[in-house]
This record gives C-alpha cells, sequence and structure tokens, in this order.
C-alpha cells in the first residue's frame, strides 16, 4: 500500500489571505458578434452548408412547435406546456455536435435536441396528446418525450436527478468499449440541486465520458439567478470538481457547436467529463402555468428579443450566402400547416387499452397488479359513463 | 457445501455473479480494496478490477443516481448504501427514478438490473442511525422489489435471483446476523425464488410470520409456546414486495390466527398491510384478531435496545393473548 500525503500539492503562505471572488473570471466563448457577423480572429467551426441550414431550420421548427403549442394549450386541447423560445440555438447546435449514438439525458426544455435526432411532428403530438402511439404509452404529462431509437432518455419531471444518472450511463458506455458520450442538460435552477454536486464530483472521480450542458437562462421559474447563487454562475463549479469547463454565448450557434463539438473530442479521448455553462435568456414564460409579467419586465424581456439565435444565424447564413428568404418562409409556412394538421390527427387517436395500467411497472404483472386490474375492469363496466375514454373497449 | 456466514454467503454471491457476467459492477462507500466496511466485498477489487469494483465518493443520492444511469445503459450495478439509515438521501433517486423508470416510458428503458444492497435491523447497540428497518417506506413505492433473507443459504440463493431478476431489488441485510449466523451454503450457483415465502416450520395452532433477523426471534417464541403445548407455523416472508399473500392465506386458513413480527415501528410497518390484506381475505377463518409485534413507535433507542424490540418474550406473550382470545 502507498503512503500517502494529501499536502504534497498544497502550497504554503505566510499571509492571511481570505480568496475572494473574481480571482478567476470565466470568460464566455462568442463567434458571432450580436449583429451576427464573426468576431474578428474568432475561428468559425468547421460547418458545412448543410448542417448550418439544418440547425437553423431546426430552431425555425421548433420556434413554430412551441408556438403552436402553447396556443393548443390556452385552447384546453393539452394540459401542459413548456416553450423553448430564446435557447433554441443551445439545445439544436449542441446536438449537431454530438454523433446519433450518443445518449442524450435532458430536463425539458430540450424539444430542439430531439427534433434535430429527428423526432417527427406526429411523434411529438403523440406524446402531447397522450395518446396509444406515444411511447410512453400516455402515462406522462405533455413534454416528458422519450425515444429509445434515437437514443433520446425519457424526461422526468424531478429536477438534476438526470445529472448522476449521466454520470452512470457514461461510465457504462466506457466499459462497453465505445466512442460515444453522454450530453447531460439541466438549467442553472437544477444545478442547486444536491443532485447536480453529487453527479459531477462522481464523474470527475470515476472518470466519466459526459458533457454536463447548462443552459444559464436567467430564471427559475420566477427566482432570478441571483437568488440561485453568489458564485460566477455554473462554470465556476466545475473548476472546483475538477472538470474541465468553458462558458458560451447560449445565442450564438457558431460557439455552442464549436465548445460542444471540441467538449465531446475531450470526453472520449481523456475518458473525462467536460462542463459547458451556456448563457441565455429565457423569453417564453417557464411554462403554461406561468406568467412572467409577475416578476419581470417588458423591457428587460426586449433587449433579450434583440439577441435573438435565430435572427442572429439568419444573419450569418446571409453573409454565408446560404440564405433563401422566400424558401424559408416557404418552410415555416409548411411548419406551421403540418402541426395543425398532426394535431388534428393525434388528438383523436384513443388512449392506451386500460390493460397498460398496470403494465410495466415491473416487467410482468405481479399478482396484486392483475388483481387489481380485474377489480377495475368491473368497476367500469359497471359504471361505464363515468369512464368514457375506456368503458367501449373494457373487454 | 460449505460452512458459511451471513457476510461470507453474500460475498461468494457476489463473486458467482461477477464470474458468470461481466457487465456485473460493485460499487458504494469503502467497497473496494479496503472490501466494504462489513467485509461484504472482500477481495473483489483484487479478482475483477478496479473498473468493475470500485468506490464512490461518500454520497448516497449520487450513488444510487448513477447506479440508475448504468443500469438503463445495460450494465448490472450492485449498488451498496453502507446503512440502511443512509438510504433517505437517495429516497428520490430510488422512488422517483429506479422505481418509476420502465414505466414511465412505456417500457422503452428500465434500470431491471440494478440491485441495491443495504444492511438493516437492530440489536448491534447501533442507535439511531445503525439500526433503522426501513422496508415500509419502500413497500409503499410501485416499481420496487424488496427481499430480505434470513440466513447464509437464503441470503446466496437470493442475492443471486435479484441481481438476475429484470426488476429493481432493494435487498435489506440482517447486519446482526451477519458474523453470527452460519450455514452450509453449497458452492455453486443457485437461485431461490423471488416473491415466494418460505415456510420454516409447520404447525397448526397459530401463525408466525416475519423476515430477516425476526424469523430466529420466533422459532424461540415458538419454543416457549410449544412447552405449553401450542402448535406455531412459521413463515418468512423473504420477499416483502410483491409479497406472498398465498402461501399466507393457506396458512391462517389453516391455524386460523396469525402474529407478525417485524423490528420497525408499528404504525405504517409492513404488518399493517399483511393484517388488512388477511383480515379482507381470511375474515370467515379468523378466530382472534391479528397480533402484531413490532418496534414502538419511536425513533430506535441506545439504551433501551433490548426493551424497544418485539423479542421473544413478547411475541411469547402475544401468542397466549391470541389463542386466549
Amino acid at each position: 500500500m502507498k503512503d500517502r500525503n494529501h499536502l504534497a500539492e498544497v502550497k504554503t503562505t505566510n499571509k492571511v489571505e481570505i480568496i475572494t471572488k473574481g480571482v478567476v473570471d470565466i470568460p464566455m466563448l462568442q463567434i458571432l458578434s450580436a449583429e451576427g457577423e464573426l468576431i474578428e480572429k474568432a475561428v468559425e467551426p468547421d460547418l458545412s452548408k448543410e448542417e448550418a441550414l439544418k440547425i437553423f431550420n431546426t430552431m425555425h421548427y421548433i420556434r413554430v412547435l412551441d408556438e403552436r403549442m402553447v396556443g393548443a394549450q390556452r385552447q384546453g386541447r393539452i394540459s401542459f406546456y413548456l416553450a423553448s423560445t430564446g435557447e433554441e440555438a443551445a439545445s439544436v447546435a449542441s446536438a449537431a455536435a454530438l454523433s446519433d449514438d450518443d445518449m442524450i439525458m435532458s430536463q425539458y426544455r430540450e424539444q430542439g435536441a430531439l427534433a434535430y435526432r429527428g423526432y417527427t411532428t406526429e411523434q411529438f403530438m403523440n406524446q402531447m396528446f397522450s395518446n396509444k402511439d406515444d411511447p410512453n404509452k400516455g402515462r406522462q404529462m405533455p413534454i416528458h418525450y422519450g425515444d429509445k431509437p434515437l437514443n433520446f432518455m425519457t424526461i422526468s419531471s424531478p429536477l438534476g436527478t438526470q445529472i448522476p444518472q449521466a454520470s452512470g450511463y457514461a461510465y457504462g458506455q466506457k466499459m462497453s468499449g465505445k466512442d460515444v458520450v453522454t450530453i447531460c442538460y439541466f438549467g442553472e435552477g437544477a444545478a442547486s440541486e444536491g443532485d447536480f454536486h453529487a453527479g459531477l464530483n462522481m464523474a470527475a472521480v470515476l472518470n466519466c465520458p459526459v458533457i454536463f450542458f447548462c443552459r444559464n437562462n436567467g430564471y427559475a421559474i420566477s427566482t432570478p439567478a441571483e437568488e440561485q447563487f453568489a458564485g460566477d454562475g455554473i462554470a465556476s463549479r466545475g473548476l472546483g470538481y475538477g472538470i474541465k469547463t468553458i462558458r458560451v454565448d447560449g445565442n450564438d450557434v457558431l460557439a455552442i457547436y464549436a465548445a460542444t463539438k471540441e467538449a465531446r473530442r475531450i470526453a472520449i479521448e481523456e475518458k473525462c467529463p467536460v462542463l459547458i455553462e451556456a448563457m441565455t435568456y429565457r423569453l417564453a414564460a417557464h411554462s403554461t402555468s406561468d406568467d412572467p409579467t409577475g416578476y419581470r419586465s417588458r423591457e428587460e424581456e426586449d433587449k433579450w428579443r434583440a439577441k435573438d439565435p435565430i435572427a442572429r444565424m439568419a444573419k450569418w447564413l446571409e453573409s454565408k450566402g446560404w440564405f433563401d428568404e422566400a424558401e424559408n418562409q416557404k418552410r415555416v409556412d409548411k411548419a406551421r400547416q403540418d402541426v395543425l394538421t398532426a394535431m388534428k390527427s393525434c388528438e383523436k387517436t384513443d388512449v392506451c387499452a386500460i390493460e397498460d395500467i398496470v403494465e410495466d411497472v415491473y416487467d410482468t404483472p405481479p399478482w396484486h397488479l392483475k388483481e387489481q386490474l380485474n377489480e377495475l375492469k368491473a368497476h367500469i363496466k359497471k359504471y361505464p359513463k363515468m369512464y368514457p375514454k375506456t368503458a367501449g373497449r373494457v373487454k | 457445501m460449505a460452512k458459511m456466514n451471513l457476510l461470507q454467503a453474500i460475498n461468494n454471491a457476489l463473486i458467482t455473479a461477477m464470474t458468470e457476467d461481466e457487465k456485473v459492477m460493485v460499487f458504494g462507500e469503502d467497497v473496494g480494496h479496503f472490501g466494504g466496511v462489513f467485509r461484504a466485498t472482500s477481495h473483489l477489487q483484487e479478482k475483477f478490477g478496479k473498473a468493475r469494483c470500485f468506490n464512490t465518493p461518500l454520497t448516497e443520492q449520487g450513488i444510487i443516481g448513477f447506479a440508475n444511469g448504468l443500469a438503463s445503459q445495460g450494465s448490472v450495478p450492485v449498488a451498496e448504501i453502507q446503512f440502511g439509515d443512509y438510504i433517505f438521501p437517495a429516497f428520490d433517486q430510488i422512488v422517483n427514478e429506479t422505481a418509476k423508470w420502465r414505466y414511465r416510458s412505456g417500457g422503452q428503458f428500465d434500470v431491471g438490473t440494478l440491485t441495491i444492497r443495504t444492511p438493516y435491523g437492530g440489536g448491534i447497540a447501533g442507535g439511531h442511525y445503525h439500526s433503522q428497518s426501513p422496508e415500509a417506506f419502500f413497500a409503499h413505492c410501485p416499481g420496487l422489489k424488496i427481499v430480505v433473507p434470513r440466513d447464509p443459504y437464503q441470503a446466496k440463493g437470493l442475492l443471486l435471483a435479484s441481481i438476475r431478476d429484470k426488476n429493481p431489488v432493494l435487498f435489506m441485510e440482517p447486519k446482526r446476523l451477519y458474523r453470527a449466523s452460519v450455514s452450509e451454503v453449497p458452492e455453486e450457483d443457485y437461485e431461490l425464488p423471488l416473491g415466494k415465502a418460505d415456510i420454516v416450520q409447520e404447525g397448526s395452532d397459530i401463525t408466525l410470520l416475519g423476515w430477516g433477523a425476526q424469523i430466529e426471534i420466533l422459532q424461540k417464541a415458538a419454543e416457549m409456546a410449544l412447552e405449553d403445548g401450542v402448535s406455531c407455523e412459521i413463515i418468512d416472508l423473504r420477499s416483502i414486495l410483491p409479497w406472498d399473500v398465498e402461501t399466507v392465506m393457506q396458512s391462517v386458513m389453516k391455524t386460523g390466527r396469525l402474529l407478525i413480527n417485524h423490528e420497525a415501528p408499528l404504525t405504517g410497518g409492513f404488518a399493517s398491510e399483511i393484517a388488512a390484506s388477511i383480515q379482507e381475505r381470511c375474515f370467515l377463518y379468523l378466530e382472534a384478531p391479528i397480533a402484531r409485534v413490532c418496534g414502538l413507535d419511536t425513533p430506535y433507542p441506545l439504551a433501551h435496545e433490548k426493551e424497544y424490540m418485539p423479542d421473544e418474550t413478547k411475541t411469547y406473550e402475544a401468542i397466549k393473548r391470541t389463542l386466549h382470545y
């Protein structure tokens, strides 16, 4: 057994010096200026026209989807929705820097990553309408997506729980010997949960190839960031855990893409975690159950509306000669139409059979679940008017 | 066959599982080179390497969160929580995540390969935080299985079955028996069924039901009762969730009386669930109220441990009361 000397690398001092904030100031990577111009000396990431347009179109698609579904919730067609307006770049450009074999473990405002992977409008609708074609079998609230073929882990509501899970998933990936990573998205509010501490520390100590991607959008529901933490954002914590860290402009598609690409390379080559803090702004309400006028000003929102990641990318695309206004408008119009059409058809699809209520609790339903199902079915048969969704189909 | 104590049987089961399947990984606080504070994971790191048997930082929510992720990836994690008393920081990960993983994803993803091992129970002068029996908290949680062995033979067979079961299992080890209980244990691979109770002793006058370390208490009480001419049937429930209602029913329909014993506090304890279910199913067969002999509704006390425990004399008294009802 080797002798330990945990003081070996500790420097000594003879002055009483309490360390204060600002010893390390973590800068924010920007490649595109707020006006959408390439910043002098910034290195443009290697992004083909095709990839760039896929990112742009996905961001636009998500904005359309969000607008329409907030409306659908207001009409009472779905029970809940959560828009990502203003933050589309964070999830879409980071997902674009990954391989399709990488696992995505997200919070709940990352529909952009899912759309980039190829989730279809019908799939979004099936989940939100909790119908029988929802792969979650209609069991979870809207926006709790999950898709095994797309390597997108099913979302759960409890905040931060996916952070240590992502460390474990990445450890398993490393043991499998494949060159893949897990990306784990969360907001700056979730980073106050104990699971954030647990997950980052474990990933660092156990050398897990995971990218922690924090969307710092300034608010956790009504709580502004200054009531969330007193340190230098979330990025400064990464260094305390011994995790390689970068802060990026979360409304700058090129900065997010370049940082995520590099984080992925490091995670795979060095078998270690990397933390990315994307500074952005939640232009949307927290959810359809929230009204932000109660805690922030219109002026503040307008300032950030001017930094819109989509408009910013459009200017860069124009400078490359890759942007076609008319074609873009056609695409947006078509997306609106597709969303409406899919909504109309998917909201009419039946819910799962009542038998599914006891499936998947275990691999097979044990005796007590079978017994409870039989009692429930007998009850529904007796009072069919009380259970219109299922009564007609109970055998 | 070899003589093993409970710890050796658990260690032997882990070696068996890790040898058979390279995806099995064992981790927790101090389980690595040191082999665990109770030595249940002795020599595993030597045999299988640091990548498959390793220490984690001191964070229970982290250990179970990590284990959930690892299980969903397809590995076979066997996570250790050092004492059942310290499982509560991981309660959210277990109840909201582990237990709901398969259901909430419509069966697309699951953490069925996960096993959580934890020592539980009193009788070792452990006071508040080295004595608890938290099974009832988890019994209220659909999606989990909960298993408790009573001796080394049961421990190996049930742990192997738990590791290989397609559902997450909370495996609770009666720590006061770790070295005290010794039995013959086959060296080869074997499994005992989950969800099945075990009739330890047949009898005709009253059914005594318990699990884990309390089975030996029931045996002692049954011996005392036998001197009065009372024939006790003793059942080891073995699985708390799902539990074997059929075996208990059959026994109660034969004896007409039921006594349930557990170390955990009375109120909200798992005995309440059993008593209610048996009362519903065996109403016409019961000749006396169902008796519950349990810990007091207090935190687990140190100085009064002997007085707190549902021991053999308390059980014997309850047997007599039930018979003379």
